[in-house]
């Protein structure tokens, strides 16, 4: 028998009270602690919290600035942005898709690779997200769909602006061209304003002048929900455009430069010695940059780079010449500054030169049977070797390299573009550190008449030019027009300083003759209208031996000489300077020459 | 009893008169319906204004409130004959849901009745704490070493049979239950505090082979939500964002961005009480909490004036119980505790939790009103 204990109402009663007391208390302290839990998360830490909400929901929308135009001196448009059009689909706004995607197809070309590339965007983005369709639309095409589109539910037309040159490969080299971000320039770049921004300047001006032409980017504040859908725009910063750039180039010029050089692979440089305004600036041959801005294909990015004549590389800044005969002004300047020569020295020239008490060995003249006896001014006109042979001899390369510094050879011009070259310009410790040898005089004599070592870009001797036409007053070439910067202010260096004036009257008399006398190599350019002095040049490509005869017809077409002419004009306070090189052109009097008689002649006109 | 009624001095209103005919508890009943009514209204905003949820849950309270009216008008001595059939009941059903249950996310539970889907583990959720109540009122307070030890067992199978389904928060809900039965039948401090030690011993072995990999990773994200931030973890942060965001005086309803926008998981079920605080704030907060507190003391004082150790037993039961779902849904919303799936009672959506609570104040409003008056 299981023996139980009686039931006792009373102490079973008190039992469960005392039970229900403790509880009680456990109730309260349970809820206490919530509650302690609810005070922690919504009074201590609130803020926090609301931070963190608010960074859910918020969102910061960046809106990329419209980028600044580009223009010529005259105001013609040289880089714009045009209207691209393209087709968009809202996906959840869409009943049926196949029936949808079947009506634009009778609309509008839709080829199978955009409708490959459509299905695959569909799969992986949201509903509501915009699906691009088709890509650049024609303006047929943009009239077809907006005329229907109110019957045409999640169908849109979104526009883009596309960076466009309509001038196309005149300006390649001068403008560059942009193209899109990639990983490099996220490096140098200002990640907050350039969030929403594709396209970037690559090279010329469009990378020079980038900030100034990108301009800043503005933000919409959006409210979004979870899955990143746009519920309501809550506030807005509009973009700040991009500046417009005026050049100091003029297109017309730049185009009849760019025709006048024709099939030459070469460069024309043109200075306005004034200011140091370029006029044009032209590399040849061009490209078209409107390739670059949405992404070169393979197959004509090869094609560019396999070509021989590169037409990628910027000569007028990045190619290095011998300058040739259009050195011998310099030459000839400081040879009369220094008292190594004067008008009235004379030099017999028997077609070649023997530096005395040297080796036996003969730089010759171009003109085999040689020019007779010559003085400076009929060296300077008939561009003669011998002469320049012996003044450079006396001059010795000690004081032709300072001289020639001040016209900035050797030396980068410091002109607003990406990067330029600083040609070449050699001394005795520049041999001595680079060659390890020490100078030769017949290095000197070579440097005489702008061949050896001395190397110029077409801007370099463009610039050259530009300083002699100014008789010494510096001049910074630059291609962009800043109303707020003064040029030409700066002071003439001292050592051009100390050139006499009769000195600068008497060279410019003898470079007026190369054109404007019977004997001039470049005669045939005279124009009745106008007095311009220059100066031709013809540099050797390659080294001719001794006793090795130079014949024009034999030499294979990438051999032959480069054809070189400088002129400024007028020769009362000229407005123009222009340096021409025509790549394997042959002579300058010849091919240069005429050259640069259309540009001149046509600024000449224009602004008489 | 009639002329009693009749006289002026003992005239009571109509509504108070229909309320003691139909067994009902008045201060319950409002409680109730005050609780059931704001469960709507956070229901609406959390479902994204789904005015359809709000009906269907409406028709669940409906349905629950139509349970409670019918186990209120039963004795509680009827209750109590019914338990040991009941219990044995639960315990058949929850085998045959192991044996041709329907799975629901991972998790077998329901049982397909052709018309309608049934969890028996609900049903348990009163037959357990009824059963043990049954077995403990018969002998003298408190339970002898025996009983208890029978007691545990009796417990022990639903548990078990529940947990391996698996559902932690109705395995929970339950222990507790049965545990509040022994506690309230005057389980010794001693064994109380040993139980508590031996936990603790077992913990190590319960976690290393008793815990499903889902379970052990609720833990290990309650521990550390920010490790896992967009999976397990995001729950847990994204309602800490939606608590703490709403402040003092919360966003206003409609208005809590978390759960508006999305942000907020499963915020028209476990997670409800993100979006009640989130747009309500702390204010509305304390305000739920103090509902839940009257609702919670009022059961447990009716448990105190039962004439019966069954009735106090259970009616004591399903108050505690109450708070236990009331602890464990908000420590979790507010990551005090792991995440276990417990419905904030009566606001969260979906039905059996809402008849089974429901039910279980039926039990009590019974258990209160069908006490024999031993003075007039």
């Amino acid at each position: 028998m299981r023996r139980e204990k009686l039931k006792d109402h009373f102490s079973e009663t008190r039992l469960f009270t005392s039970r229900a007391i403790f509880s009680l208390f456990f109730i309260l302290t349970l809820l206490a602690l919530l509650v302690t839990r609810l005070v922690f998360l919504q009074i201590i830490d609130n803020e926090h919290y609301t931070t963190l909400s608010n960074d859910n929901r918020l969102k910061l929308l960046p809106i990329g600035p419209s980028r600044g135009l580009i223009y010529d001196r005259n105001g013609i448009v040289l880089a714009e942005n045009l209207a691209a059009y393209r087709l968009e689909i809202i996906p959840e706004q869409v009943d049926d898709m196949d029936a949808l995607l079947l009506q634009l197809d009778t609309l509008i070309n839709i080829r199978k690779q955009d409708l490959k590339q459509f299905k695959k965007l569909l799969k992986h983005r949201q509903g509501f997200d915009n699906i691009p369709l088709r890509f650049r639309l024609n303006d047929t095409e943009v009239a077809k769909i907006s005329a229907i589109q109110h019957r045409l539910p999640g169908v849109h037309i979104a526009a883009s602006l596309n960076r466009h040159y309509p001038l196309a490969d005149t300006f390649a080299h001068v403008l560059g061209y942009v193209g899109r971000k990639d990983v490099n320039d996220l490096k140098r770049l200002d990640p907050t304003n350039y969030i929403s921004t594709s396209h970037i300047g690559k090279t010329g001006i469009e990378k020079q002048y980038e900030a100034e032409l990108h301009g800043y980017v503005g933000y919409q504040q959006v409210e979004t929900n979870a899955q990143g859908r746009l519920i309501r725009v809550l506030e807005q910063t509009p973009p700040v455009s991009g500046k417009d750039i005026h050049l100091t180039i003029d297109a017309t010029l730049q185009a009849i430069a760019k025709s006048a050089l024709g099939k030459h692979n070469g460069s024309i440089v043109a200075i306005d010695p004034r200011n140091g305004e370029v006029l044009s600036m032209i590399s040849n041959p061009g490209f078209d940059p409107n390739l670059f801005v949405n992404g070169i294909g393979y197959k004509a990015y090869k094609a560019l780079r396999k070509n021989d004549s590169q037409p990628l590389y910027n000569r007028s800044l990045l190619g290095r010449y011998p300058p040739g005969s259009t050195i011998k002004p310099f030459m000839g300047l400081a040879g009369l500054k220094y008292g190594i020569t004067n008008p009235h020295h004379e030099v017999f020239c028997p077609g070649y030169f023997i530096i005395p008490f040297g080796e036996n060995r003969k730089f010759r003249d171009w003109k085999k049977t040689g020019h007779g006896s010559v003085n400076l001014d009929d060296s300077i006109t008939q561009s003669c070797d011998v002469y320049f042979y012996e003044l450079a001899l006396n001059l010795s390369i000690d004081r032709i390299n300072p001289f020639l510094k001040t016209f900035g050879f050797g030396s980068k011009t410091g002109i607003d573009m990406p990067s330029e070259n600083s040609g070449l310009l050699p001394s005795r410790a520049w041999k001595r550190k680079y060659r390890r040898q020490p100078w030769f005089p017949g290095e000197t004599l070579n440097t005489g008449i702008g061949q050896g070592f001395l190397l110029t870009t077409p801007l370099q001797l463009a610039t050259a030019t530009a300083i002699f036409a100014n008789k010494g007053r510096p001049v910074k070439p630059h291609l962009v027009i800043n109303k707020n910067e003064s040029y030409n202010k700066s002071d003439i260096d001292p050592l051009l300083a100390q050139v006499q004036p009769h000195h600068w009257n008497y060279m410019f008399k003898a470079m007026k003759h190369v054109i404007h006398s019977a004997r001039g190599t470049a005669r045939r350019i005279a124009s009745k209208n106008y007095i311009m002095a220059g100066k031709t040049g013809t540099s050797q490509v390659f080294g001719i031996k001794q006793e090795e005869e130079y014949d024009e017809e034999k030499v294979a077409f990438k051999l032959r000489d480069h054809a070189l002419f400088i002129a400024f004009a007028p020769i009362k306070n000229p407005r123009i300077a222009v340096a021409v090189i025509a790549e394997n052109g042959g002579s300058g009097g010849k091919v240069a020459a005429p050259i640069a008689a259309k540009i001149i002649n046509y600024y000449m006109a224009k602004n008489p | 009893m009639q002329t009693r009624m009749d006289s002026p001095e003992y005239r009571i209103p109509l509504f108070q008169q229909w309320v003691q005919q139909l067994h009902l508890d008045f201060p319950l009943l409002a409680g109730l319906f005050i609780l059931s009514l704001s469960g709507l209204f956070v229901l609406y905003s959390a479902s994204g204004e789904d005015i359809v949820a709000v009906q269907k849950q409406a028709t669940r309270f409906a349905f629950g409130f139509i349970i409670m009216l019918f186990l209120a008008q039963l004795t509680p001595q009827t209750l109590r004959r019914w338990s040991p059939p009941l219990f044995i009941i639960g315990i058949i059903l929850l085998i045959l849901v192991i044996l041709v249950g329907v799975e629901v996310k991972g998790a077998q539970r329901w049982l397909n009745l052709y018309f309608f889907r049934f969890q028996p583990s609900e049903l348990m959720k009163l037959v357990a704490p009824m059963a043990l109540a049954w077995y403990l009122a018969d002998a003298a307070l408190p339970p002898r070493p025996f009983k208890l030890l029978v007691s545990m067992i009796l417990l022990a199978i639903p548990v078990v049979l529940i947990a391996i389904e698996p559902d932690l928060g109705t395995a929970l809900l339950i222990s507790s239950a049965g545990i509040f039965v022994l506690f309230l039948a005057g389980l010794r401090w001693r064994l109380i505090g040993g139980a508590g030690i031996l936990l603790t011993i077992l913990a190590w072995p319960i976690w290393q082979y008793m815990l499903r990999d889902y379970q052990k990773a609720r833990v290990m994200t309650f521990l550390n939500p920010e490790n896992d931030p967009l999976g397990a973890g995001y729950h847990i942060i994204q309602s800490k964002i939606a608590i703490g965001s709403g402040g003092l005086f919360g966003k206003g309803w409609l208005n809590g961005t978390q759960s508006q926008l999305d942000f907020l998981p499963e915020r028209h079920t476990d997670f409800i009480f993100a979006v009640f605080s989130e747009e309500f704030g702390m204010i509305g907060a304390i305000m739920l909490l103090l509902l839940y507190l009257f609702l919670i003391t009022r059961g447990l004082y009716i448990a105190a004036q039962a004439q019966d150790t069954f009735s106090r037993l259970l009616g004591g039961s399903i108050s505690l119980t109450f708070l236990v779902y009331v602890f464990v849904n908000i420590g979790m919303v507010s990551g005090l505790l792991p995440v276990v799936g417990v419905p904030l009672p009566l606001i969260s959506y979906g039905g059996t939790s809402i008849v089974t609570l429901l039910a279980g104040f039926g039990i009590l409003m019974s258990i209160h009103t069908h006490r024999k008056m031993l003075s007039p």
